[in-house]
C-alpha cells in the first residue's frame, strides 16, 4: 500500500484510485473516516487507517455500512469533516439512514459518502449502479474520470458539502478503485479540529442545531432548493470538459472510467477529427445548460457509461424539456444496443460501437496471426477456476459439511453467504451451497427454511457465514431464529479476519482498524447470551467436525450455532511456518488402482496436490503446499504423510 | 544497456501469472520505478476473487503525454511478462501480436481443473513452442527453480523484474527499481537484489 501521507505537494505518485480518494480526503482536512471493507472499496479506509496516528484523524472499520455512515454523521453534527466509504452493496444498507439524512441536513462538518461500484461483479454477487440511488436519495453525485481527479473530486466536494448543507457522494468504479495511475499531490492542511454538538437554538443561525427529517414535505422541499444550488455549481464545474472538433461527427458523453475507454478508442481508430468527447464529472443534479450547450455540436450521439442508462435518460429527458419542436439527435447507446447494458466495458467495445455507427472497419492484428494465435491459445490453454487457497480452513469445512450432510442421509441443505466461502457454491466447495444473496442473507433464508416442518419439510438446514459477516449482518437473522424457535444450525467460518477484502479486523479480533487493542466481542458468548447452544470445532480435526456436525443436526431446540475456528492461510502464514511437511509415500499410493478415483486430487481439490503423469501417482507441489496437513487424513491408503515440521 | 526511450507511446505491458504468485507486487514494483523517472502510468489489475488460484494479469499503459485506460485494447501488447507458460499463451491468444515480446517462466501451475481431470494442461514443449511462435522474440527465464536454489520460490518476481531490465524490452531504470524494491519489500532485500541481478544476468545471456 502506497505512503498517502508524504508531504511531497507538486510530486507525482503511483496510486491506486481508493488512495486517490484517501489523499483527497486527507488534504480537505477531514477528522473522521469511517467503513465496512468491501471490494473495491477497502483501500480507501484502510490506507487513511495507515497514517490515522500521524494524520491526528479517527479512523474505524464499523460493523456495517449503515453504522459508518451514521457515525461519520455523528462527526459531521459536532463539526468534524466525515467520510464513509463502502461498496455499492453497502450503499444499500447505509440508504434507510442515508434517505432521512438528505431530509434532516448534516452539521457545519462536511460529509462525503463513497460507493465504489463493481461493474461485472468481479468481486461482487451484483453489478447495481449507485447513480440512480443517489438521484432518488436526492444526494449530489460525481464521478471521477481518472486517479488525479479521483483526489481532486473530494476536496471539491468536501467543500460543496459545508456549503450547501448535504451530504455528497462520489461514485467510482473497479477500473478506478483498483488501478493505478499518477496522482499529482497538494498539500496537507495544518488546522486543528474541534468538535462540539451545538445546542443553542439561534433563530439567526440557519445552521439547524436538531436533526431531523420532520415535516416532511417542508424538508423535501429544502432539499429540492439545495439541489438546484449544486446543479448551478455543477454548471461551472471544473471536471466537466469537451475535447474535440468544433462540430464532430459522432458525438460521445460519457463519465467515469469510461472517459479513458473512450479516449483509447478514438485514438486507436485515428478519428479525432471526427468524434468529440464530452466527459462529465458532476453527474446528479445534471449541469443541463452545459450539457446544451454541446449537445448542439453533433446529431449524433453516443452514451458510453457502465451499468445503467442514466446519462443516456437523463439527457434524452433533457433533450425532450428543450426541444418540445425541434429535431432530435440521433442516440445511440444502450437502448439502441451499441453499448451492453449489462458487465463493464472496455477500449474495444467502445471501438466497436464507433466503428458500427461511422461505417468504420477495424482490425488490431492481420488475419494470419490472429488465427494462429486464437486456434493454439484455444488449444493449449487450460481452464482455470477459482478455488479456495492451499491450506485453508474452509475447504476442510465444506469437505466436513459434505460428509456430515451425506452421513445424516435426510437431504440436508446449505444455505450461502458472502465471503471467500461463496466459492463452495462450486468445486472448491464440493457444490455444498444452494443460496447466495447478500449480507447475513443465508442466516435469514435458513430461518425461513427451518419453520416449514408444518408443511413435512424434514431436511436438516446449515447456514454458513463468515466472522466478519455474522457481525455485519446475522446476528438479528439468529435472533430471529432463536425467538421463533426455527430448525437450522447456523455454522460461523471464524478464520479470524474480513479475509475476501484484504484481512481487516473486525469486532471479534481484539484489534482497531489502526492496530490498537481492542475489547473482544466474543461471538460463543454472544450466541449463548441469546440462548442458543454453541459448539467449537477446529475444522482441520474433520473427524470431530462431521461428528459434532451431525449432532447438532440431530438437535430440534430452534436455532443452534456451531463455530469453525482456524485462521485465515494467508493471515497465519505471515507470522508462523508451516504445520507440516507432507509428502507422499510412493509405494503406498497405488495410483488408479487404488479405487478411490483420485479423490486427493479430483475430489479434495486443493491446489498443492497435482496427478504426477509419468509415475500415474499423486504428487504434492511443493511451490503451492502450505503444510496443513488435512489432506493425509482423507487418503484411504494413508499415502499422504505428514510430519511435523522443524523449524 | 536500457532502453533510453519508449518505442512506441503509449506502451502496452502485461504482466500475467496464477493467483497469489505476486503479480501486483511486480507491477507495482516496475509502475513505481516509471513514474519516478517521470512516465505516466496507468495499471489495471485483476484481483480480488482471481487471487485464490485463478488466471491473473495487470496491465500497464506507460506514456509520456496521457494517462491511458487501465485496458490494453485486444492484439496491441507490446511486451508480455508471464509467471506461467499456460497464462503466457493465453494473453498471447488475446493480445499478442506479430511484433510482441515475451518473456516467460516456464514454470506450469496447474489448476484445479487440471488436477481435477476436467482440463488437460499441455505438454511443456509444446506450450513454450506455441509461445515463440507466437513473438517476435521470447526469453525463457527459469525464474522459480532458480529462485528455489536461492531458497523459497518468491524470490522468482524479483528475477523476473531483472529479466525485464536484461532484456531491454523497455525503459526500466536499474538504479530507480533498485531504490523501489528497497522500499516495498525492505525486509527481504538482500536476497531479492541477489535475485533481481541473477534475473538482469539470466536475460542477457
Amino acid at each position: 500500500m502506497a505512503k498517502i501521507d508524504i508531504e511531497a505537494p507538486g510530486t507525482s505518485q503511483l496510486f491506486i484510485g481508493n488512495e486517490a480518494i484517501a489523499r483527497g480526503a486527507l488534504e480537505a482536512g477531514i477528522g473522521f473516516a469511517a467503513a465496512y471493507p468491501g471490494t473495491p472499496s477497502s483501500e480507501i479506509l484502510g490506507s487513511l487507517a495507515s497514517v490515522a496516528k500521524e494524520s491526528n484523524i479517527y479512523v474505524e472499520w464499523s460493523v456495517n455500512e449503515k453504522v459508518a455512515v451514521e457515525a461519520a454523521a455523528g462527526a459531521s453534527f459536532a463539526g468534524i469533516r466525515a467520510i464513509a466509504a463502502m461498496k455499492q452493496n453497502g450503499i444499500n444498507v447505509a440508504s434507510d439512514f442515508l434517505a432521512n439524512l438528505v431530509m434532516s441536513g448534516i452539521g457545519k462538518g462536511g460529509l462525503v459518502v463513497v460507493s465504489c461500484d463493481d461493474p461485472a461483479a468481479i468481486s461482487s454477487t451484483n453489478e447495481q449502479d449507485t447513480r440512480p440511488i443517489a438521484k432518488w436519495l436526492d444526494v449530489p453525485l460525481v464521478e471521477p474520470g481518472d486517479f488525479q481527479e479521483a483526489k481532486d473530486m473530494i476536496r471539491w466536494l468536501f467543500e460543496l458539502s459545508e456549503e450547501i448543507g448535504t451530504v455528497c457522494m462520489l461514485r467510482s468504479v473497479t477500473r478506478i478503485a483498483h488501478a493505478r495511475g499518477n496522482v499529482k499531490l497538494g498539500e496537507l492542511p495544518k488546522k486543528a479540529k474541534k468538535a462540539h454538538f451545538d445546542q443553542v437554538h439561534d433563530l439567526r443561525n440557519v445552521m439547524p442545531t436538531t436533526f431531523m427529517p420532520i415535516p416532511s414535505p417542508l424538508r423535501h422541499f429544502f432539499q429540492h432548493i439545495k439541489i438546484d444550488k449544486v446543479r448551478d455549481k455543477f454548471e461551472l464545474s471544473p471536471f466537466n470538459s469537451y475535447t474535440g472538433p468544433d462540430k464532430p461527427e459522432l458525438l460521445i458523453v460519457t463519465c467515469g472510467s469510461c472517459w479513458l475507454y473512450s479516449q483509447d478508442a478514438v485514438k486507436t481508430l485515428g478519428v479525432e477529427d471526427k468524434v468529440g468527447i464530452l466527459k462529465l464529472g458532476t453527474l446528479w443534479p445534471l449541469p443541463e445548460k452545459f450539457v446544451e450547450k454541446h449537445l448542439d455540436r453533433s446529431q449524433k450521439i453516443l452514451f458510453v457509461e457502465e451499468i445503467d442508462p442514466f446519462l443516456e435518460q437523463s439527457i434524452m429527458e433533457l433533450v425532450a424539456n428543450l426541444k418540445p419542436a425541434a429535431p432530435f439527435p440521433m442516440f445511440y447507446g444502450k437502448r439502441s444496443g451499441h453499448i451492453n447494458a449489462y458487465g463493464e466495458l472496455n477500449p474495444d467495445m467502445v471501438i466497436k460501437a464507433i466503428s458500427t455507427i461511422l461505417g468504420l472497419t477495424y482490425q488490431p492484428r492481420d488475419t494470419d496471426y490472429d488465427s494462429k494465435a486464437s486456434t493454439l491459445a484455444k488449444n493449449y490453454v487450460p481452464e482455470r477456476s477459482i478455488t479456495f487457497c492451499a491450506g485453508c480452513p474452509h475447504r476442510a469445512t465444506f469437505w466436513a459439511i459434505k460428509n456430515a450432510l451425506k452421513l445424516d442421509g435426510r437431504d440436508g441443505l446449505v444455505t450461502g453467504d458472502i465471503g471467500c466461502y461463496s466459492m463452495a457454491l462450486g468445486p472448491a466447495g464440493f457444490f455444498q451451497v444452494r443460496t447466495l444473496h447478500c449480507m447475513g442473507a443465508g442466516t435469514g433464508v435458513a430461518s425461513g427454511l427451518g419453520k416449514l416442518g408444518q408443511f413435512g419439510f424434514n431436511q436438516p438446514v446449515l447456514a454458513v457465514v463468515g466472522d466478519s459477516t455474522f457481525y455485519h449482518a446475522a446476528i438479528p437473522a439468529l435472533i430471529n431464529g432463536i425467538y421463533n424457535k426455527s430448525d437450522f444450525v447456523l455454522v460461523i467460518l471464524d478464520n479470524g479476519a474480513t479475509a475476501m477484502t484484504g484481512f481487516q479486523p473486525h469486532p471479534g479480533t481484539g484489534v482497531t482498524a489502526i492496530g490498537e487493542p481492542a475489547k473482544v466481542v466474543s461471538m460463543e458468548d454472544l450466541c449463548r447470551s441469546l440462548g442458543a447452544r454453541v459448539e467449537v470445532c477446529d475444522p482441520f480435526d474433520l473427524k470431530n467436525t462431521t461428528a459434532t456436525l451431525l449432532d447438532m443436526m440431530n438437535q430440534s431446540d430452534g436455532a443452534r450455532v456451531v463455530i469453525m475456528r482456524r485462521p485465515c492461510e494467508l493471515v497465519r502464514s505471515k507470522r508462523e511456518k508451516a504445520l507440516y511437511r507432507v509428502y507422499i509415500n510412493a509405494e503406498k499410493c497405488i495410483g488408479d488402482a487404488c479405487g478411490c478415483d483420485r479423490l486427493c486430487t479430483r475430489v479434495f481439490l486443493c491446489p498443492g496436490l497435482t496427478w504426477d503423469n509419468e509415475t500415474k501417482k499423486s504428487k504434492i507441489d511443493e511451490v503451492i503446499c502450505t503444510g496443513c496437513g488435512v489432506c493425509a487424513d482423507i487418503c484411504p491408503q494413508e499415502a499422504i504423510i505428514k510430519e511435523e515440521a522443524t523449524a | 544497456m536500457t532502453a533510453r526511450q519508449l518505442a512506441k507511446d503509449p506502451f502496452n505491458l502485461i504482466i500475467t501469472g496464477v493467483g497469489g504468485q505476486g503479480n501486483v507486487t511486480i507491477s507495482l514494483i516496475i509502475g513505481n520505478a516509471l513514474v519516478r523517472d517521470g512516465y505516466l502510468v496507468t495499471i489495471g489489475e485483476t484481483y480480488g476473487a482471481s487471487q485464490r488460484g485463478g488466471a491473473v494479469m495487470s496491465h500497464m499503459r506507460i506514456s509520456k503525454v496521457a494517462q491511458y485506460s487501465p485496458f490494453i485494447p485486444d492484439g496491441c501488447a507490446d511486451v508480455i511478462l508471464g509467471m506461467e507458460p499456460a497464462e503466457t499463451l493465453r494473453m498471447l491468444g488475446r493480445y499478442g501480436n506479430p511484433n510482441v515480446l515475451t518473456i516467460v517462466n516456464p514454470r506450469p501451475i496447474y489448476s484445479i481443473d487440471v488436477t481435477g481431470g476436467q482440463a488437460q494442461y499441455p505438454d511443456l514443449n509444446t506450450l513454450i513452442d506455441s509461445v515463440k511462435k507466437l513473438s517476435a522474440k521470447t526469453w525463457i527465464i527459469n525464474a522459480t527453480e532458480e529462485a528455489k536454489k536461492m531458497g523459497d520460490p518468491v524470490f522468482a518476481n524479483a528475477i523476473l523484474i531483472g529479466a525485464v531490465i536484461g532484456s531491454n524490452v523497455l525503459p526500466l531504470n536499474k538504479k530507480l527499481t533498485e531504490s523501489i524494491l528497497r522500499e516495498i519489500l525492505p525486509r527481504e532485500i538482500k536476497p531479492n537484489l541477489r535475485a533481481f541481478n541473477t534475473g538482469i544476468k539470466l536475460a542477457q545471456q
